[in-house]
């Protein structure tokens, strides 16, 4: 077995005085989709932010490939390999298409690559090529997921903190994202932490799925089994 | 005819200064979300700077550049050591702290310079060249016009076409999303305020030896025009700030040839009322509301 690529222990963290995640415990192995399920307000965009450093941890330990991140500054999180795309999606919506993805590959030292990066992501979407020179508050909320998504992968993450990507969007989109990040995963060995409310699709794509409940892990298994567990389903995740 | 032309020439000239000024403005409005009530007094300290080495050296030039750099330090000092801490739950707390460091600043300048007008000269001539019996611009005009659109054309080069730029507008909208694409954003912030304040300070170079001379509050009245051409131009577009700046200059000039220089001051604060009222985000505001 490796070692894994991301681990977290004991994690408590959350705003001000009240914790909002209570001693999380979850693993990812190179190349793996974990999803994170749960209810509204279980905590699931705490801990992505929270593992990026946007928000403090109070307690326990976070190693990605065998450094620490509770010490690492957000700037820093994407030159370990670590891309986050935030809920709402995060595309700033008064710069063009082209600008946003640029804004993803200024960081690296590659120019050369991140050039490269860029054309293979609007290979990969052929809708944002065509859309370069309009503003984010211009495209769709399938484009701008589209969007969000390219100029993560621009850095050549080895981690992909995903929050909702299925928000407001259409299910043939959502469907084609979840599509996509199976491919990503097979072809580049991306590992990606998958946060959605939409628990089918996540657990159609994920390897594994950890379930949250009011900031605590409630159970880790395998996607299948997850997907198989009435009792589980009818208790946390509503179908 | 002639008066109009004079007229129109004199208020371009001073609506370039008030423009590069409200362009200060706008930097720092665009950046922080903080309207710098200190950016007069900054730019009248950066001016001090200069003529200090413009006297101890009798080269106007290296007391320009002198200024220039005075501002950029000054801008960093007042974001990293007192702008950085201010809580932004009210937006009056940062207008609050920029008044307060407007009495320090003239405080300080005051003990250090005295409170008396000192006459500074220009590095060029303020006759103006005549066509028959029609005055038109001065050799200094040209010089304040080609200084404030090599700011403009700098300005704009390294916002559009620049990664440092890039940088500076995403870091400016949407903070947590450009750290996490691995941009400094205090680092950003911080450069933002040095660039405000150099700008500034140009116009402090620009505009003192043309009004009554070096004070410590000799940018106060400035600050007004360009405050509300700032205003008048949106407070988050630069174009919006040059074009205010322009307005206000010639506004300013005609009312005070053709009806009286002391009504001056009241057609600006009209100009504001009428361009609030008709369009609050002022003339250039982008169409989408924003919460400052």
């Amino acid at each position: 077995m490796t070692s894994p690529l991301l681990q977290v222990e004991g994690l408590t963290a959350g705003y001000g005085a009240a914790p909002v995640l209570h001693d999380v415990n979850l693993t990812v192995q190179p190349g793996e989709i974990v999803a994170v399920l749960g209810a509204n307000g279980a905590g699931k965009t705490t801990l992505l932010r929270t593992l990026s450093g946007l928000v403090r941890s109070s307690r326990g330990s976070v190693v990605f490939d065998g450094a620490d991140l509770r010490s690492t500054k957000v700037e820093q999180m994407v030159r370990r390999g670590i891309a986050h795309v935030p809920e709402g999606r995060g595309v700033v919506t008064e710069l063009t298409v082209d600008e946003n993805l640029r804004l993803g590959g200024l960081w690296r030292r590659d120019q050369a690559d991140a050039k490269r990066a860029l054309d293979e992501v609007y290979e990969l979407f052929p809708a944002l090529a065509q859309r370069r020179a309009f503003a984010g508050h211009q495209l769709s909320g399938g484009e701008r997921q589209m969007l969000a998504l390219g100029r993560a992968l621009i850095g050549r993450p080895r981690l992909l903190l995903l929050d909702e990507p299925s928000l407001g969007l259409a299910p043939k989109i959502t469907a084609q994202i979840m599509a996509l990040l199976r491919d990503l995963q097979k072809r580049t060995g991306l590992a990606v932490l998958l946060v959605e409310q939409n628990v089918r699709s996540a657990l159609s794509i994920a390897d594994e799925g950890v379930v949250l409940a009011l900031g605590r892990v409630v159970t880790r298994n395998r996607a299948s089994a997850l997907r198989d567990d009435a009792d589980l389903r009818h208790a946390y995740l509503g179908f | 005819m002639s008066q109009f032309v004079y007229l129109t020439f004199d208020g371009l000239s001073r609506g370039a200064v008030y423009a590069a000024f409200a362009l200060a403005l706008v930097l720092i409005w665009r950046a922080a979300r903080i309207v710098n009530f200190a950016q007069g007094a900054m730019a009248v300290a950066a001016v001090y700077a200069g003529y200090s080495v413009t006297n101890a050296t009798g080269s106007y030039w290296l007391g320009f550049v002198t200024a220039l750099v005075a501002g950029l330090i000054l801008g960093v000092v007042v974001e990293r050591v007192v702008m950085r801490f201010v809580d932004h739950s009210s937006p009056l707390n940062g207008v609050v702290v920029a008044l307060g460091l407007v009495l320090v600043i003239q405080g300080v300048l005051g003990m250090i310079y005295g409170n008396e007008f000192q006459p500074v000269e220009t590095p060029f001539s303020r006759d103006a060249f005549q066509i028959g019996d029609v005055a038109l611009l001065s050799r200094y005009d040209l010089f304040v016009f080609a200084a404030v659109g090599a700011v403009v054309v700098a300005l704009t080069l390294l916002f559009t076409r620049t990664a440092v730029g890039l940088r500076m507008r995403a870091a400016a909208f949407a903070p947590d999303v450009s750290r996490l694409l691995g941009v400094s954003v205090g680092g950003m912030l911080t450069l933002g305020w040095a660039l405000a304040a150099a700008v500034g300070s140009l116009a402090g170079m620009l505009v003192v030896p043309t009004e009554l001379g070096l004070h410590p509050t000799a940018m106060d009245v400035v600050f007004i025009s360009a405050f509300t051409a700032a205003v008048v131009g949106g407070l988050d577009s630069p174009i919006g700030a040059v074009t205010g700046g322009l307005i206000v200059g010639l506004l300013l000039s005609y009312v005070s040839g053709y009806v009286e220089p002391t009504v001056a001051p009241m057609a600006v604060l009209l100009l504001l009322v009428v361009v609030l009222l008709g369009r609050p985000g002022g003339l250039f505001s982008s169409s989408k509301a924003r919460v400052a």
